[in-house]
């Protein structure tokens, strides 16, 4: 498993776009301090974005994981093109002439793609872990670590979208035809959600109950937007009378959807990978 | 003899068109064997199929004695296909540590195989800056990082000027000379003739020969032959029994052998008959010619 790894980080460690994308992805999580510094002045009132609460354990954790899974596509990139570069480079073939197998190959993507998740998933909660030690208000170690299913969901969800990119990569064997198929892939799956919400099931729930099943939205929906939960917007929505009616949570049934979809996605790359005459 | 590779009625199909119909042949170590057939003949996709990647159809193949994973069996195996094939943005050394990894060898030979096929001195250019000259010899140089029991090319000369060519005709006869086995697939016959033992002919998928050069075709090989009196140096060869045919053209008789025959014997006996050559030259077919045979000889049938 080691070597498989470390033929994988050979591969990135020389390539310098990987290492830009993936310097800047982890430079832009550490930004989510700067949102610390945000001021307004609306004429006398001065409103500083961390007062509001959004540095508070263990809000924190949902907020910082919500924010930092955004900035995934980064690294997406990087895994589309180092699965499709083996392509267009015609390195996957030597590889395996040289002695891999196409399951090792496989392997060591999917090792590499799994890896990346858990360092950014140490890194966003180092990171988070600071600033919250800076502004949030309460700092029990029993309330600083409550909620950690969060970065459990975080880590679930960047391994599964990067499963999809690294099959998407190996599908169409083009970097900037594979991620335009993933954004493709993503209006699709919102028109399906359309219809169904609106034209076959209308007024019901089974719209959003099949929806929660395909890759992307499953994967949108492990983490649940945060700033509705923010104390401040609350307070606003109550007194314009109405009440958000949300439930925040991690449900082991939608990881179980997303860890399901991660498993098929190795699968697929990996039955394509061995059908294909290269 | 030690077999390295064999093959049983191995078939590849795309579609309808067959690439590869029913091959079998075996390779044993210490010789150098060559693939030849023309263009799109099948060599690169029988080559493909034992390198683990192309999907075979049906047909078996075996590596060493058989009991190895194919991906396993390829790491005492060095090869090159068509073209080669590096990661463009590391630098030569780099490119062969990674292969190192891949095949579990240890990085100490990068050196000593870039100095063999010239490129020490550039261990440390990116790839992307090589000419197609050095990026096949760099290839050969990664073929042999694992001291590999059986070295495959395929086409290695394609493309290159002719001092390219030369240069890896020279790697490739100081590595046979080495005693490394090597299975080299070309259309070019004087390559094959130049550098193999044995050979393997193969057309539209389909073995024609297979088994050392020089036994292509059983014939003993021919005289050129000149004198003052032509018409009689013709009635002569044909009254002699181990001359099966004789021809003229430009001025020379051909005469081809039914038996071995020294070039003495035959003159010999034609000045006891009263004549005098004025040239004599013993020739075998050359490959080219064989091979010319052989191909028009089964499209005939």
């Amino acid at each position: 498993m080691l070597r498989l790894l470390e033929i994988e980080y050979h591969k990135l460690r020389y390539s310098r776009s990987a290492k830009i994308l993936v310097f800047t992805y982890f430079i832009l999580i550490t930004f989510i301090a700067l949102i610390a510094s945000i001021e307004f002045n609306l004429g006398a009132i001065n409103f500083r974005v961390a007062d509001q609460g959004i540095f508070n354990f263990p809000y924190i954790w949902h907020f910082n994981s919500y924010i930092a899974a955004l900035l995934k596509l980064f690294l997406a990139i990087v895994i589309v093109s180092m699965m499709s570069n083996e392509y267009s480079n015609r390195t996957l073939k030597q590889n395996l002439i040289d002695g891999l197998s196409k399951k090792e190959f496989i392997a060591s993507k999917f090792l590499t793609v799994t890896v990346f998740s858990l360092i950014s998933t140490l890194f966003l909660f180092i990171v988070s872990l600071i600033l919250g030690l800076s502004f949030s208000d309460f700092t029990e170690a029993s309330i600083i670590f409550s909620d950690m299913e969060y970065m459990i969901a975080y880590f679930v969800k960047l391994t599964g979208f990067f499963a999809f990119c690294m099959f998407l990569g190996i599908l169409i064997k083009r970097s900037a035809f594979a991620l335009g198929f993933l954004f493709i892939w993503w209006i699709l799956e919102s028109i399906v959600y359309g219809v169904l919400k609106w034209q076959i099931f209308r007024d019901s729930e089974i719209a959003d109950n099949i929806a929660r099943f395909f890759p992307l939205e499953s994967m949108s929906n492990l983490i649940k937007e945060p700033f509705s939960r923010l104390s401040a917007v609350q307070t606003a929505a109550t007194q314009l009378g109405s009440e958000f009616d949300k439930d925040y949570g991690i449900h082991w049934d939608q990881l179980l959807i997303v860890i399901f979809w991660t498993a098929i996605f190795v699968f697929l790359s990996y039955s394509l990978l061995k059908k294909r005459d290269l | 003899m030690e077999t390295i590779l064999s093959l049983k009625d191995l078939t590849k199909k795309y579609g309808t068109l067959t690439a590869v119909d029913n091959l079998s042949f075996t390779i044993e170590k210490g010789n150098v064997y060559g693939i030849l057939g023309p263009n799109g003949s099948g060599k690169s996709t029988t080559l493909g199929m034992v390198l683990n990647v192309v999907n075979k159809t049906s047909g078996e193949f075996a590596w060493f004695s058989g009991n190895m994973d194919t991906h396993e069996a390829l790491k005492k195996v060095g090869a090159i296909i068509e073209h080669p094939n590096f990661y463009p943005y590391m630098t030569a050394a780099q490119n062969l540590a990674l292969v190192c990894k891949i095949k579990d060898v240890p990085k100490s030979k990068i050196d000593e195989k870039l100095e063999i096929v010239g490129l020490l001195d550039r261990k440390d250019s990116k790839f992307r800056t090589f000419s197609l000259g050095m990026k096949q010899r760099l290839a050969i140089a990664s073929a042999l990082l694992n001291d590999p029991k059986i070295l495959i090319l395929d086409e290695p000369t394609n493309g290159l000027d002719p001092q390219g060519i030369h240069q890896i005709r020279e790697i490739i006869r100081k590595i046979a000379a080495g005693g490394t086995t090597i299975l080299l697939a070309s259309h070019l016959l004087d390559e094959v003739e130049k550098v193999c033992s044995h050979v393997v002919i193969i057309r539209n998928g389909k073995k024609l020969y297979s088994g050392p050069v020089d036994a292509i075709n059983a014939s003993h090989g021919f005289f050129e032959l000149q004198a003052k009196n032509m018409q009689l140096l013709q009635e002569l060869l044909i009254a002699h029994p181990g001359i099966e045919n004789v021809s003229e053209k430009e001025n020379i008789v051909t005469a081809i052998l039914r038996e071995p025959m020294e070039a003495e014997t035959i003159n010999e006996y034609l000045f006891e008959k009263g004549l005098s050559l004025s040239y004599l030259v013993k020739r075998k077919e050359s490959l080219e010619e064989q091979f010319l045979q052989l191909t028009n000889q089964t499209t005939s049938v």
